[in-house]
Formats: C-alpha cells, structure tokens, sequence
C-alpha cells in the first residue's frame, strides 16, 4: 500500500535504465475494478466490526467512539460486498459505483 | 603464449576462469556436465574465487545466475539439450531483463526420441528468446568466442546474454591443442564487470522484472531489438579489438573460398571445419565449391550473407535441426529471406541429428549435388541428406494378439 518510495533517497538522479524496473513501488488501484460500493448506513450500525473481520482485502477500519464508525478504503475495495452479506444487521448496502461516483462529484 | 591440451567444455571452464566470474549455478546435464564438475572443482580448490550454488534444475541455475549477476558480479552458468528447455522460461527472463551472461550451450538434441548427442535442436529451439548466439567450429573458438562474449554481452550498446553453442561431444569432448591466452591481457581486454543497467541492491531497491502493461510492454520489447541492432556493429569492433590483442583473427561470418564458387554451403558449428576440409579436397579435383561458415546466429547475419552470397547462383544450406512442420530448417529459411529478390537457387539439407555423424562423404554428396544443379543436370536435391532408406520401418515390436 506504499505509493512513494518507502525512504527518500539520500541523492536522487534520475537516469535511463533498459528493461522491465520500477523503483517507485505503487500497489494497483483495485477500487477501481469496483462496479457496485458498499455504503453503510450508520444510524442501524451496532459497531460490531463483523465487516471488517470478513472484509478479504483487510481494508475497513471500526473506529467505535466516532459516529461514522465504519471506515472503508475505496482506493483499494474491490465492491466483493462480502461485508454487505455478512452484516448481521444489514446496514451495509452495495450501490451503483457510477452513480456513487457522480454524487460525490457533485458533493465535493 | 601458453598451449593446452583442452576439450570444448575445458575450454569453456577455462574461459569463465579468464573472465573471473563470481558466482556459478550450474546443473550437471550430459554432455555438459564436465563444465560443472570442473568449475566445482576450481572452486573448492580455490583456485576460482566464486560462489558454488548447487541447484537442483537448470530452472533454478538461471534464476540463480540471472539475480546474482545483476548484485553486480559475473555470474556463470551452462546448459545443454532438455536442460536448456527446462531453462527456457528463465532464458527469456536474463534477456528481458538485459542481464548479459553468458552461457555455453553444449548443443544436443531436444528429446524425443530420447538421445545425449549432437544437433542444434536446443540453441535452435530458444534462437529468439533475446540472446546472442555464437556457434563454434573447434575448440579454440570456444575459448576465443567465450572471451569476445563477455565484451559484448556486456557493451552499453548490447546488454544482451549471449550463448556460446558448441557441439556436443564433436567439440564437448574432444582435445585440441589451445592457446590459452594471458591473465592479464584478458584482465585488461574484458575488464572488472560494472553493472552498466539495473542492479540490486538493497540500500538503493529495484524491483526488476515488475508487471508490465500493454502501454509500455511494446517499447521494452523495442530496446532488446535496438540491442540486437546494436550488436552487430559491436561484435565486429569486438573482433577487432580481439585480433589487435591476442592475434587471432574471427568474423561475423567466414567466406571459404566462395570468391569464385559454383556452389558455395553454409554451414554452423563442428561440421563447418568438415565442410571446408572437403572444399579443399574438392579444389585438388578441380571442382569450384566453398563454404560459408556462420560464427554469429543471433543478430542473424542477413546483410553480410547476402553481400557474401548476390552473385551465387547455387547455394546449399545444412541445418543440424529438424525445423519440423517448416518448409525447411531454420538456417535455410533464414538464409532465404536473407538472400530474398536474388535469383538465387537455395536448398535446403537436414543432417547430422541426434549424433549422427557428419562424414567427408555426406558433405562431398551435398556439393555434388549442388554442382548438378549449377550445371542444370539435376532438379531435385535429397532434403533430408543421410536419412537411411529403410527409415519407415526401422522398428518391430511383437504385440500381444
């Protein structure tokens, strides 16, 4: 989950090199393969971190002393909607990415 | 000026010796394994200042050689037939990512029928994998090849791996007096080896050989050709640079008396010294016949084969492989597109596989078949050249009724 280098380098140059090298490590942005995301629907929330235990990328945080307790990461959810199916009482509903997108464009 | 009794994989051991490569992974596969012994040896003697990997595949002594050498250190290690074919993932690699080892190949044919003798089904089966390829006709060239190898696998320009190909037991095997030249020329004509491209380190990381997208995968693809471009021009000032130094002379390709042939045969590896003995002999008889030896199979020699052979009306091309399923083995077809828009008659001989000797006799019957030809006498000409008449029904097996 590294997008910069992990240490600043002490002198940098930039030089051309042949073949296949990154030295740069970025992690692929899998959130963007997502057609549908989960969005939880705090006020029914019970803070019981099953989400995040199921969650197979290890991408949701519970933070239970905030009201929005349930953080995901979009860079990296995939939209599996595992957390949807396995919250016990179903505050988690999976949305059109697309028009997800478009609300946040407007919100922002 | 030192003189030794040497076999070819001798040779070869003694060259890496000369090239003080650092690190060696090799698996042990006949007719290859005496490289591997022999470098053992020199190591737990001491008198190889190297590490010994012991792998358990040719996968792994690839793997091994390709990552130890880009720490920055000449890495060392040598393959033959189904060896180089359990390798082949990994030969792909070393080219990619332009690590410039190089490997002698001792060329045996590819199974089945299973077999440990000579052909070039091995070399010729990774011929496109992104590395040079030298063929050697003795075992001095094995020694002289290896040594020029290092210079330009590893010149800025190249930064390809190179297989030096020589056959096995035909070259393997066999003693020859070699000059086995000076540490210190060898010192001063390789050099200490310097990592010119990517490297790993772990103070200043790289990650080499990443997942690469179809945006970029074309252009990387790109700098190998440009590479093998490149070493064209390389190769030759390398020769050069080799004939100044240690006073032998070597070429891309060698012309043999071709200047006034009618029939002139190309020809690779051992069975080019046979073939230029016999042009020889064939002289004495008055017969105008010559020989074209190639030394550098990748790049492919195109356009010094054609300037060598425009004004030829005949020539025969033996491929020491199959080139199964193809219109002929893959020399010849090279050589015809090489030699494409001339008017040129070019056949094609299949010969010498899985061990089979290539006599005085077989390459006399090839240039008498081409000489027919020159003189219109004759049309066709025997494709597969010493295949046994009864080659249908060589096998007879009592089954159960």
């Amino acid at each position: 989950m590294q997008r910069r280098p992990e240490k600043p380098m002490k002198t940098l140059k930039s030089c051309k090199v042949l073949g296949p090298v990154a030295t740069i490590f970025d992690s692929a942005n899998t959130g963007s393969w997502r057609i549908e995301r989960p969005v939880v629907k705090f006020e029914d929330c019970i803070k019981c971190g099953t989400c995040a235990r199921y969650c197979p990328a290890n991408i949701i945080d519970i933070f239970k002393d905030e009201r929005e307790c349930v953080v995901i990461d979009y860079y990296y959810c995939k939209g599996c909607g595992i957390c949807a199916n396995e919250c016990p009482v179903g505050c988690i509903e999976m949305v059109d990415e697309r028009s997800a997108r478009k609300n946040d464009l407007q919100n922002a | 000026m030192t003189y030794k009794m040497l076999d070819g994989n001798g040779a070869a051991v003694e060259a890496m010796k000369l090239a003080r490569v650092k690190v060696v992974s090799a698996y042990p596969i006949t007719p290859q394994s005496s490289i591997a012994e022999k470098l053992s040896e020199l190591v737990a003697k001491g008198e190889l200042d190297a590490e010994y990997i012991r792998v358990e595949s040719e996968h792994t002594a690839m793997s091994a050689a390709a990552a130890a050498q880009l720490t920055g250190v000449r890495a060392a290690t040598a393959t033959s037939s189904v060896g180089l074919a359990l390798m082949s993932e990994v030969v792909g690699l070393a080219a990619g990512c332009r690590v410039p080892i190089v490997m002698p190949v001792v060329n045996r044919a590819l199974v089945a029928p299973w077999s440990l003798w000579c052909d070039h089904s091995d070399a010729m089966s990774v011929r496109d994998s992104g590395w040079l390829q030298f063929y050697c006709q003795n075992v001095q060239d094995v020694l002289d090849l290896m040594i020029m190898a290092y210079k330009i696998a590893e010149h800025e320009k190249v930064l390809l791996p190179a297989m030096v190909c020589l056959d096995g037991f035909f070259l393997s095997h066999s003693m020859q007096k070699v000059e086995v030249y000076d540490q210190k020329l060898v010192d001063q004509f390789i050099g200490e080896y310097i990592p010119k491209n990517t490297y790993l380190n772990t103070e200043d990381p790289m990650f080499i050989c990443d997942l690469t997208p179809p945006e970029d995968f074309t252009e990387l693809k790109y700098q190998q050709k440009v590479a093998m471009d490149n070493a064209v021009d390389v190769i030759a000032e390398v020769q050069d640079e080799f004939y100044r130094i240690f006073g032998r002379k070597s070429s891309i390709i060698e012309e043999y008396m071709t200047e006034d042939a009618d029939a002139v045969l190309v020809a690779l590896g051992s069975m080019s010294g046979t073939a230029k003995h016999v042009a020889n002999e064939m002289r004495k008889r008055g017969l105008r016949v010559g020989v074209l030896k190639i030394v550098v199979y990748r790049p492919f020699p195109f356009k010094q084969i054609r300037e060598a052979l425009k004004a030829k009306k005949v020539v025969g091309v033996f491929d020491r492989s199959a080139g199964l399923g193809a219109q002929g083995g893959p020399v010849w077809t090279e050589v015809c597109a090489a030699l494409r828009g001339l008017d040129i008659d070019i056949r094609g001989y299949v010969g010498g596989l899985g061990g089979r000797d290539v006599p005085e006799t077989t390459i006399e019957k090839i240039f008498n078949e081409l000489l027919d030809i020159y003189k219109g006498k004759r049309i066709l000409h025997t494709n597969w050249i010493d295949v046994k008449d009864n080659a249908m029904e060589i096998r007879e097996v009592l089954k159960v009724v």
